[in-house]
């Protein structure tokens, strides 16, 4: 079940579109789904399709199709390094091997905490500021130097609260 | 601390990307120093008042849709997203008498790799993009537009509608703008990891809600658009240059480029660079120029390739850039292309093979899957590209990289699959002999990747 809270925030969405193409705010729901509890279930695509009148498939397109949508839970913190050529030759991958030892994981698995998962990703479009990587879908972390790795991986096991 | 205060430690702030005040006679970029992105500092720097000209807010007779097109035409402006369109042409080919809905489409699905200059335009100008939008609206008769925003830069998705709000409260946006008959509704709307959400009709695919995959074209956008009516799609960076054109004039605009090649360009610039960031400057400076004014190659090191328009783009050697100057028919002419203006550095200590193993996955992985040639090709380019980088290449696979290349080339739907042979193609007509080194030797010539 999704909450009236969440609900204003799909029709925000929704009233961007005309009246007859609520489909539209599909890939802005499902966001809104996956910050909220984390993944995009079946029970949240159908709840979404529910609410903008479409085939539970046709919701399920589109969590399969676009790379930042999860589609099973993960640890608390989704951590995407973006390892592109342009990143690449700025420390990027370096980034993504120095957070796989810290870790102790490799990319594409979570810690046996819960708490953080690593995943690569293709280009963020913030090139100049490499090594870059992001956190939860929404807060973009730039220059990460080996340095300051340690210390967001330092805040995010002792942070209070949730993003 | 909470996880708020963390984050916001590593946040860029457009000190080092954009305002480092190394651009040349900056248009978009002038005067922005990151905390004067709103609406009444725009205002201040003559925000708006392209608009308020058009429509005859400002004491004037305004001007007709023809005149805007006629000035957009005049000033030389080709699409900043790539393809280098002739925006004043495109805007022309809308049917401005249809008379049912038509849409306004901004492409802010910045995700060739290289570029970052859509993003810092969003982040610290974005009233330059709705003026754009608006003014584009007025030209065509559109009354309702969408930004359709990269998913990676969700902070400037948000940023941007920020700066909706702000412009619907001071009524540049929304019913009778500025007392006159225009109307124009402007709304943002946001990928969610999609590289080929870029290519426009994808683009539309994924606004209406459904994957991203390209329609066969044509109809072309502007008879079958969004929800298929009549749109136009246009660039970010093309938006943003709108207002300066109209209260400057055309001629003013394409002066400060070259024929053809009007106007001033924001590169990005990444890779083996001293100083890496968005720098505007005139269409037809020297890339050298360029270089410099990123700080120049790193230190100790010697240019040795460039990709200067995005990862799609062919590379070139290092004697052939500095010896062009940044414009779309300069780059054309040494058999790349401007792209969207991402210039990706890279230096002596790199290996080709190396480099395009990367960009290949990457193509194979973002290929929608909708064309044979694009799906089952890219992965094959990516698997022997892998195979050499690896050390288990085979003599043969130089010659079958080209064939398959060629095979996927102008047999697709959009230009994806374009787009992951140009690489190919560019490395091997260039770089050949550090491909046939790693098949005989199992290795790499240049030594360490560093």
């Amino acid at each position: 079940m999704i909450s009236d809270a969440t609900k204003a925030r799909f029709d925000r969405e929704v009233a961007k579109f005309p009246a007859d193409q609520k489909q539209s705010a599909v890939m802005a729901c499902l966001a809104i789904v996956q910050q909220e509890l984390g993944w995009v279930s079946p029970e949240s695509e159908q709840a979404v399709a529910s609410h903008l009148g479409m085939a539970p498939m046709a919701v399920h397109e589109v969590t399969t199709f676009y790379n930042m949508y999860n589609q099973k839970p993960l640890g608390k913190y989704k951590l995407n390094v973006c390892t592109n050529l342009p990143c690449q030759l700025r420390g990027g991958a370096k980034a993504m091997a120095h957070l796989e030892r810290t870790l102790g994981i490799h990319a594409g698995q979570t810690t046996p905490d819960g708490l953080i998962t690593l995943q690569p990703s293709e280009c963020q479009g913030a090139c100049a500021d490499a090594p870059v990587l992001l956190v939860n879908d929404r807060t973009m972390c730039s220059f990460m130097s080996n340095d300051k790795l340690d210390q967001l991986i330092e805040g995010l096991r002792s942070a209070e609260g949730a993003l | 601390m909470n996880v708020h205060q963390l984050l916001s430690q590593f946040q860029a702030t457009g000190l080092e990307s954009s305002f480092h005040g190394r651009h040349i006679a900056p248009q978009i970029m002038a005067d922005l120093n990151g905390a004067n992105w709103g609406l009444e500092d725009y205002v201040a720097r003559g925000g708006y008042a392209a608009l308020r000209k058009i429509l005859g807010q400002d004491g004037g007779e305004g001007l007709t849709q023809d005149q805007v097109i006629a000035t957009v035409k005049e000033s030389g402006l080709r699409g900043r997203g790539g393809a280098g369109f002739p925006t004043g042409l495109k805007w022309s080919f809308m049917p401005r008498q249809f008379p049912g809905q038509k849409y306004l489409v901004c492409n802010s699905d910045e995700g060739e790799p290289g570029t970052c200059k859509d993003r810092d335009i969003m982040q610290f100008n974005p009233h330059a993009v709705i003026e754009g939008m608006a003014i584009a609206a007025f030209a065509m008769g559109i009354n309702v537009g969408y930004n359709y925003i990269h998913g990676e830069i969700f902070q400037t998705y948000e940023r941007f509608e920020e700066a909706l709000e702000q412009a619907r409260a001071a009524g540049f946006l929304g019913q009778a703008i500025m007392g006159s008959s225009f109307n124009f509704q402007l709304h943002a709307s946001h990928g969610f990891g999609a590289y080929i959400c870029g290519e426009e009709t994808a683009l539309l695919e994924s606004l209406e809600g459904k994957k991203g995959q390209p329609r066969f074209k044509p109809p072309f956008p502007a008879s079958f658009g969004l929800y298929g009516k009549p749109t136009t799609i246009n660039n970010t960076e093309t938006f943003a240059a709108v207002p300066w054109i109209i209260r400057n004039g055309g001629a003013a605009y394409l002066a400060c480029g070259k024929p053809n090649n009007g106007g001033t360009k924001i590169f990005s610039i990444s890779g083996d660079v001293e100083r890496p960031g968005n720098y505007e400057i005139p269409m037809g400076t020297p890339f050298s120029k360029l270089l410099e004014l990123a700080g120049g190659v790193r230190t100790g090191r010697q240019l040795k390739a460039v990709i200067p328009g995005g990862s799609s783009a062919p590379v070139l050697p290092a004697s052939v850039m500095m010896d062009i100057t940044m414009d779309y028919d300069s780059i054309a002419k040494a058999g790349s292309m401007l792209g969207s203006g991402a210039v990706i550095v890279m230096d002596d200590s790199r290996c080709m093979v190396k480099a395009l193993q990367r960009l290949s996955y990457f193509y194979s992985h973002e290929s929608c899957g909708q064309c044979t040639p694009c799906r089952e090709g890219t992965g094959w380019l990516w698997r022997m590209v892998d195979r050499i980088e690896n050390g288990h290449g085979r003599a043969s696979d130089l010659d079958m990289l080209d064939s398959v290349a060629g095979d996927i080339m102008g047999r697709t739907i959009c230009a994806l699959g374009d787009a992951a042979a140009m690489p190919v193609r560019g490395m091997l007509k260039h770089f050949r002999d550090e491909f046939v080194y790693h098949v005989e030797h199992k290795t790499c010539v240049v030594g360490a990747y560093v």
